[in-house]
């Protein structure tokens, strides 16, 4: 799995290309949390457009970030995301917590 | 009720194996006229199960997993089984939201429950852990 984070609008995106599961869920905590702690930024924005797996290794790990950021009253939204990933976000619940859009521009403009 | 095709893979508890043994499984089940969603949904559940005996079968240690799939006429069969800590109470283990971490969501037989026919899990505290999971389809002759 391919992570890369960016700022945009004040939000941090994190670009994740690959198959969301155990192996890719330690990288994508350890550079996210780098993020968040080196840009002090409270909103991220996930463009799961190159995502065609995930597992509830990969939600746990959304989750745990969703809730950090969540703390300081912070918002997570996802983009692009491909149907068998959205099929699992809806069955898990995460859907109701982190808003879905079809473009990272449209998702950045409701933060 | 013969069967029609098997494989048995095994591998160190390593992350990096969870894909292979995930992909080996849709491979497998490919063999059949499933729809992608019946193929995903498989994916999932051996994803599921191959990480249970990773993170939670070997915790703090390592050790084999095995992953066999058999093909029968009106199923698919894979048991996914490790030699680690095994579970204490599979119930609790069971209930949606349970995990003993805090980043996981305790969802892992939830969804081998909700994307797979049937679920049984075998466990001995100290011996391991063994998860049967079964897809039925309908046999198609022509095959």
């Amino acid at each position: 799995m391919k992570i890369v984070t960016d700022m945009k609008q004040g939000v941090l995106l994190v670009r994740i290309e690959g198959e969301f599961d155990m192996h890719g869920a330690d990288e994508f905590r350890r550079q996210v949390d780098n993020a968040l702690d080196v840009s002090g930024v409270r909103n991220i924005l996930l463009n799961l457009e190159n995502v065609s797996f995930i597992d509830s290794s990969g939600l746990g790990v959304i989750l745990g970030r969703y809730k950090r950021i969540s703390l300081a009253g912070g918002q997570m939204m996802a983009a692009h995301v491909q149907p068998q990933v959205a099929r699992i976000l809806e069955l898990s619940g995460l859907f109701r917590i982190i808003g879905l859009y079809d473009t990272e521009t449209e998702a950045l403009n409701r933060f | 009720m013969g069967m029609k095709n098997h494989l048995k893979m095994s591998f160190p508890s390593l992350g990096e194996n969870v894909g292979i043994a995930r992909i080996t499984a849709a491979s497998f089940a490919a063999q059949l006229d499933l729809t992608l969603s019946e193929i995903e949904d498989i994916k999932v559940a051996i994803s599921e199960a191959v990480s249970n005996a990773v993170i939670h079968g070997y915790a703090q240690t390592s050790g084999q997993v095995e992953v066999t799939m058999n093909l029968y006429e009106d199923k698919l069969e894979f048991i996914v089984t490790d030699y680690g800590h095994g579970i204490a109470d599979i119930d609790q283990a069971r209930q949606p939201a349970y995990s003993s971490d805090p980043e996981r969501m305790g969802l892992g037989f939830v969804f081998m429950e909700s994307f797979m026919d049937q679920l049984e899990i075998e466990s001995a505290v100290g011996q391991g852990t063994k998860v049967r999971l079964v897809k039925n389809f309908v046999s198609n002759s022509s095959h």
